[in-house]
Order: structure tokens, then sequence, then C-alpha cells
């Protein structure tokens, strides 16, 4: 890899990775006690589990590459707008079909992300990889699972699925888009072009949208500015709620 | 070497999963690499899953078995690649469970095809292949629900990975 890049945006880049799965934990976690059943409250928070795991490897390689920053301190201490991650992943939960609509869209792209990066000329990225793609997998089919038996299941369970996967959908272009920072990267062997895993993306996705019976809306509205910063206005809740604790007792621990 | 005084690793193939106490580190597949170097033990061991609670125990665990057992100077260190699979629990390990009541992994599925969910796992009570699952995650990151159709019993079922 380059100098430039080992120096400036490998870790601009593992953030925008940690952040995507950082915020998608908190948001799963909400559901804790409050899912349709047991076993979706246990299976949510499994999800979440794996996905603050991966979280932290990626907060603490980026801490690491920045020079004395901890996991904590990434997670807890920066403002709104130095979070990268996607604005998919800190839309506010909905009812349970448009989490499982989130699910499905996020976990397909990760498998492909997470595929493709147990490639990447960055070791650390690559172990993380390796690791996290089985446990993406498992997020997938679930979802998947689901998208099945609410889209091609009662009246009222297909139209809620179908207005998660409309309300959500237009959030999905945004993790196919590229930049200056991805386009050094994917040169240097380290980062995923993500305009190259759309394809992909969709080729899994469309076959299950249409065995639930789902149909992609027809829309050119897409929201975008998550890797530079810019949210949506939930998600500055969000972070009150997760940095609260730790801002207001620093240095606190079990 | 006398029995008061056992290897670094003799200590360690003792220490229990914290989650499934049935099985030690070793059996699990955790435990990767013990080694003496210059009179410090260095451990290495590969978590299981990304966000599995049990590694900070399991890490704690392993200095307080080595500083009992008279190894003041231990450093544990935590490996990710190559990532852990389930095909590293050995078969020791895979009998403890199963007679603990919960089912071991299956052979895992190369080639990156589908969750295998679709394999018959069977009954660690009463040995059907009657079975079903309820939910891919159980009560820890590496277990899924299962339900006998035969005895009616639910079952931990360690998944494949």
């Amino acid at each position: 890899m380059t100098q430039l890049a080992t120096t400036a945006s490998v870790p601009a880049y593992v953030l925008r990775l940690a952040d995507d799965a950082l915020i998608l934990a908190q948001r799963l976690g909400e559901w804790s006690a409050h899912a349709p059943e047991l076993e979706e409250d246990v299976a949510l928070t499994n999800i979440a589990l794996d996905l603050l795991g991966h979280a932290r490897m990626l907060l603490s390689y980026a801490g690491e590459l920045l020079g004395g920053r901890t996991e904590d301190d990434l997670a807890f201490l920066r403002d709104e707008r130095e979070f990268v991650n996607c604005q998919l992943v800190e839309r506010p939960n909905g009812d349970f079909a448009a989490t499982v609509a989130r699910q499905l869209f996020f976990a397909a792209y990760q498998c492909e992300l997470y595929a493709a990066l147990g490639e990447s000329a960055d070791a650390t990225l690559a172990a993380i990889a390796d690791r996290a793609v089985k446990e993406v997998s498992y997020h997938r089919d679930h979802a998947v699972q689901w998208t099945l038996r609410l889209g091609d299941g009662t009246p009222e369970s297909h139209r809620r699925m179908q207005a998660g996967v409309d309300g959500l959908w237009p959030y999905t272009s945004e993790l196919f888009e590229s930049d200056d920072l991805l386009l050094a990267l994917v040169a240097a062997g380290v980062a995923v072009d993500p305009v190259a895993l759309r394809p992909a993306w969709s080729g899994f996705l469309g076959p299950v949208l249409a065995e639930a019976t789902l149909t992609v809306p027809e829309t050119t509205w897409a929201p975008s500015g998550g890797r530079r910063g810019l949210h949506t206005e939930d998600f500055g809740l969000l972070l009150a709620e997760m940095q609260h604790l730790h801002r207001s007792h620093p240095g606190a621990s079990w | 070497m006398s029995p008061e005084h056992p290897t670094p690793r003799a200590v360690l193939e003792k220490v229990l999963d914290p989650e499934m106490p049935v099985l030690t580190i070793a059996d699990l597949g955790v435990l990767r690499d013990v080694r003496e170097v210059d009179g410090r033990v260095e451990v290495t061991i590969t978590p299981t899953y990304s966000g599995c609670p049990a590694m900070d125990v399991i890490r704690a665990d392993i200095e307080t078995a080595l500083h009992a057992a008279g190894y003041p100077d231990v450093v544990v260190r935590t490996a990710l690649a190559p990532a852990w699979t389930t095909e590293w629990i050995t078969e020791h390990g895979r009998r403890a469970l199963a007679a603990a009541g919960i089912a071991p992994p299956q052979p895992t599925t190369q080639g990156g095809g589908p969750v295998p969910i679709a394999l018959s796992v069977p009954c660690p009570q009463c040995g059907s292949p009657d079975t079903r699952p309820q939910s891919q995650f159980g009560p820890t990151a590496c277990t899924a629900l299962w339900v006998c159709t035969s005895c009616r019993e639910p079952f931990e079922y360690v998944k494949a990975f």
C-alpha cells in the first residue's frame, strides 16, 4: 500500500466500517425486551452483539492508526458530524417489518463487502472481515426468512413489509457511492470498491423480494451524506442515548 | 515434570469455557498457542465470535490459573487469523457437549453456500433425527435453539461455523 494511503486515509475508511456496525448495533439493541416474540428478542440482540464486536475491533484499529485513541474515545467522545456511518443504519427502527427490511438490505451488503474485504492488502482489516463474513451471513439468512414470512404472509404483514421496503429503499443507494478516499484506497488494494458490490447485492435481493411478493419502489430520491458526517435528525437522539453514560461519568467501568 | 508443578499448557488445558463449562478452552479450540519465553508464559487465544462476551472472562481465567500454578509473568494475546471454526472443537469436546445435552456442530459447508440450516441435527436427548430449528440465535453467540419433534425437548445446538 502507498505511504499516502497508510498515513491518512486508512483510519478514515476503518471508521466508516466501524460506525456502520456500531450504530446498527445500537439501533438493534433498542429491540431488547420489545421484539414481537422472545426468540426475536434473543436474535436481534445477538445480531447487535456481533455488530458491536466488529465495531470494537474496527474502532480499536482506527484508534491505533490515529495514534493513542481508544475504542471508547471514538465511540463516546465524537460528535454527530464526526460520525461517518451511512444513513440507513441510523434510521429509527419503525415496526418489526421495517427493521427486517433494513436488516435485509444491510446484511446483504455486508456479506458482499466482507467477502471482498477478506482479500484486503491491510492484514488487520482482512482478518476482521474473514471473521465477520460468516456472522453476517447468519444475519442475512435471518432477514431473508422474515422477509419471506412477512411479505408472503397475511395482508397486514405484507402491507407492513412493503412499507418497510418502500421507506428504506432510497437509503440503500448511499451504500454503493464512491469518493476520492475510496478510489485511492481501492487502488492501494486496501478498500473494497462499493460500486462493484451492487450487482451481486441486487442479484441476491431480487429473487428474495420476488418470492416475498414485494416490489422495489420507483424513486429517484437518494439521500446521502453520512460518509461526510451529514446525518438525519434522529441520529442526534441516538447519540445522546448511546453517549450519555460515558460523558456523564468519565472513566466509569463495570 | 513433577505433578506439583504442571506445565503451563497442562494448567490451561483445565481452564473451562465460562459459557459452556462442560468444555475446556482447549476442547473449544480457542487456546491456540502456549510457550515459555525467558520465564514469561505467552498464551495466544482466538475468539469464537467477534462479539463473544466470554473472551474477557477467558483472558482473566487464563491469568488466574497460571498465577495460581506459580507462573507470575503471563501475557495473553488475541489472534484473529486464522478465524475460529467449529471444526476446531475436539472429539473429546464434542462428546462432552452431547453428554451435557448440547448438540455438537455438524460439519461446516464449503464454498460460501447458504447457511446450512437444512441439515438434520440429531436430538442430544433421544437421538432422533426428527428435529427442527426454532431460532438461529440462542442463549450464547455460538448456539442455536432447536426442538426435537420426537421427544419434544428443546435443545441448544452449536452452530456449524
